[in-house]
């Protein structure tokens, strides 16, 4: 359904007009499962991979398919009609919107109460003191995280990219979070694509791929857990660590 | 009254029909229908060269309203209006004031109203103000709402202004004196596109212990438009004071924002905060990745903000 080929991305430098920093190199990568998470180091290019996803980001290179089509020129509008959700791993904060107006827009019809508040129940949050809040700088950060899944719901489109979706949330949420995930594939038929560091998280993947430094550096099924685990830190800095001087 | 001076009052007083309580409806220079109750009195200003009603409101008037909605229809016409309100001890009243333009011609239509209240020792008041103009005309319409506010002992008094649409030029002066224990909050919100001016101007003097006030300006400025927004507040007494203006800015327009709090003594406490910038990036991302295009996300946002 979604595939990614040679995809590079070099990030603007406003200092250094022909410069830059290639922040991802060739990238292959394929989510037909129900369930892929998507994990490796701090930096390694995640977000920046969901960000090109979504069309936030234009790659510098290669080509985007989606259900077949080439959908790399496609604005971020175009491609959440065509049934792509992406959920911020910083979610973003509005004056004078209310949750139950986010869940509106997202569910692209007229919503009453009880729908919202249905939503908002399965993240976690207690409906009725949030469906009329404001989504400002009064809610914490946990309380922003899910709303924000929470949305995504309400979309249920055929593709969801979650970035980080368990930071800031408290260990009792995140068990019920998990189970969020596992319903969301059959209520939509479709795929999620995860960016996750927790364990619980890529034990209930279909499939797991690695991003380091840029490049997918292993894939597999959840038999590559334990490997990903037991191994070494990844190699963040070659000066550092003593390797390769 | 015909269509249009019905919409006009509709939208500035969200009247449909005479309102209960007591009311002064002003159309095209005359008071054209009115009504007192056993607590509040509205009479007419004798004073030669100063146009206007007195509304005088008894001690003790609870859960009563004052409506007086203003229209223009005429193309041409320029008055100043003098309302002034005396609200008695221990009052609670809401009072909607509101002025609407059509100006259809090509000259220009102006209103000046000049708002003076005594609000009355622990009396408590809400005063809603809209301003709105419409017309295809050449002609400009100009708003100038002056407000003086003198509170008492223990009153407080809240003011919401809105200027929505369609005023090309406005300038607002609020002034303010305050007594120990009163309090003041004003909620303003401005919209202005096309060449429009809005200048607005607080001063609010905090005379009296324990005296406070909270001035709150969220605005957009859209087009080619220009807004500037000063807030003098003088804490003179041991009091609170503050000033908030927040303001989007769009396309070619131009926003100042001047703050000015002075401290005459020790046990003020007085903040301004002032944020103007473009639509924060993100917020319109945001919004289109949920599936709106970029225009609709930005009008999602901006109906928002003046919420
Ligand atoms: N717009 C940008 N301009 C320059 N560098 C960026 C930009 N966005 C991300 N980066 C850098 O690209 C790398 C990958 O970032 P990111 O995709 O956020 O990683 P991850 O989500 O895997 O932690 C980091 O080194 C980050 O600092
Ligand atoms: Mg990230």
């Amino acid at each position: 359904m979604l595939e990614l080929k040679h995809v590079s991305f070099t990030a603007k430098d406003e200092q250094n007009k022909d410069g830059g920093k290639e922040i991802l190199h060739d990238v292959n990568l394929t989510v037909t499962e129900r369930f892929v998470a998507l994990t490796g180091p701090n930096g390694g290019g995640k977000s920046t991979l969901a960000k090109i996803i979504a069309g936030i980001y234009q790659p510098t290179s290669g080509q985007i398919l989606f259900n077949g089509e080439d959908i790399t020129s496609l604005s971020i509008t175009e491609r959440a009609k065509k049934g792509i959700s992406f959920a911020f791993q910083q979610p973003v904060r509005f004056k004078g919107i209310t949750v139950k107006d986010l869940l509106t827009i997202a569910s692209d019809k007229k919503l009453s109460v009880s729908e919202a508040c249905h939503y908002l129940s399965e993240v976690g949050l207690c409906a009725r003191e949030y469906v009329n809040r404001e989504v400002n700088a009064s809610l914490s950060g946990g309380e922003l995280k899910r709303i924000e899944i929470a949305t995504i719901l309400a979309r249920g489109t055929a593709l969801s990219v979650f970035d980080e979706p368990e930071a800031g949330i408290d260990l009792w949420s995140f068990n019920s979070l998990i189970k969020v995930f596992e319903n969301l594939h059959q209520k939509i038929n479709g795929s999620i694509l995860i960016i996750s560091h927790q364990e619980r998280i890529l034990n209930i993947a279909d499939r797991i791929i690695v991003l380091a430094d840029g490049r997918v550096t292993k894939t597999g099924g959840r038999e590559i857990l334990p490997e990903l685990l037991s191994g070494s830190r990844p190699k963040t800095c070659a000066v550092l660590t003593g390797e390769g001087v | 009254m015909d269509a249009i001076e019905r919409d006009l009052l509709q939208k500035v007083a969200d009247l449909h029909d005479v309102p209960e309580g007591a009311y002064n409806i002003r159309e095209n220079g005359q008071s054209v229908a009115r009504s007192s109750t056993k607590n509040i009195e509205i009479v007419t200003k004798t004073e030669e060269g100063k146009p206007g009603i007195d509304i005088i409101i008894q001690p003790y008037t609870k859960n009563q309203s004052v409506h007086i909605p203003v229209i223009l229809s005429k193309s041409g016409l320029k008055e100043s209006v003098y309302n002034d309100f005396y609200i008695g001890e221990g009052a609670d009243v809401l009072i909607i004031a509101g002025c609407g333009i059509h100006n259809c011609g090509n000259q220009n239509s102006e209103h000046s109203g000049i708002h003076t209240f005594h609000v009355g020792k622990n009396a408590k008041i809400k005063y809603v103000e809209k301003h709105y103009a419409q017309g295809e005309g050449t002609g400009e319409k100009i708003m100038n709402p002056t407000t003086e506010i003198y509170i008492d002992e223990g009153g407080s008094m809240e003011m919401e202004t809105t200027q929505i649409k369609g005023v090309d030029s406005t300038k607002r002066i609020t002034t303010a004196k305050l007594a120990k224990n009163a309090s003041l909050v004003v909620k303003e919100k401005l919209y202005t596109h096309g060449k429009q001016t809005a200048t607005t101007d607080f001063t609010v003097d905090l005379d009296g212990e324990g005296s406070s006030a909270d001035l709150v300006s969220r605005s957009v400025a859209a087009e080619n438009s220009h807004q500037a927004f000063t807030a003098v507040i003088n804490g003179n007494n041991k009091c609170t004071g503050h000033s908030e203006c927040d303001a989007i800015v769009m396309d070619n327009a131009t926003v100042t924002a001047l703050p000015a709090l002075t401290a005459n003594n020790v046990d003020a406490e007085l903040i301004h905060e002032a944020a103007i910038g473009k639509i924060a990036g993100e917020q319109l991302i945001k919004l289109m990745s949920l599936g709106l295009d970029e225009a609709q996300a930005e009008e999602y946002i901006i109906q928002g903000f003046l919420k």
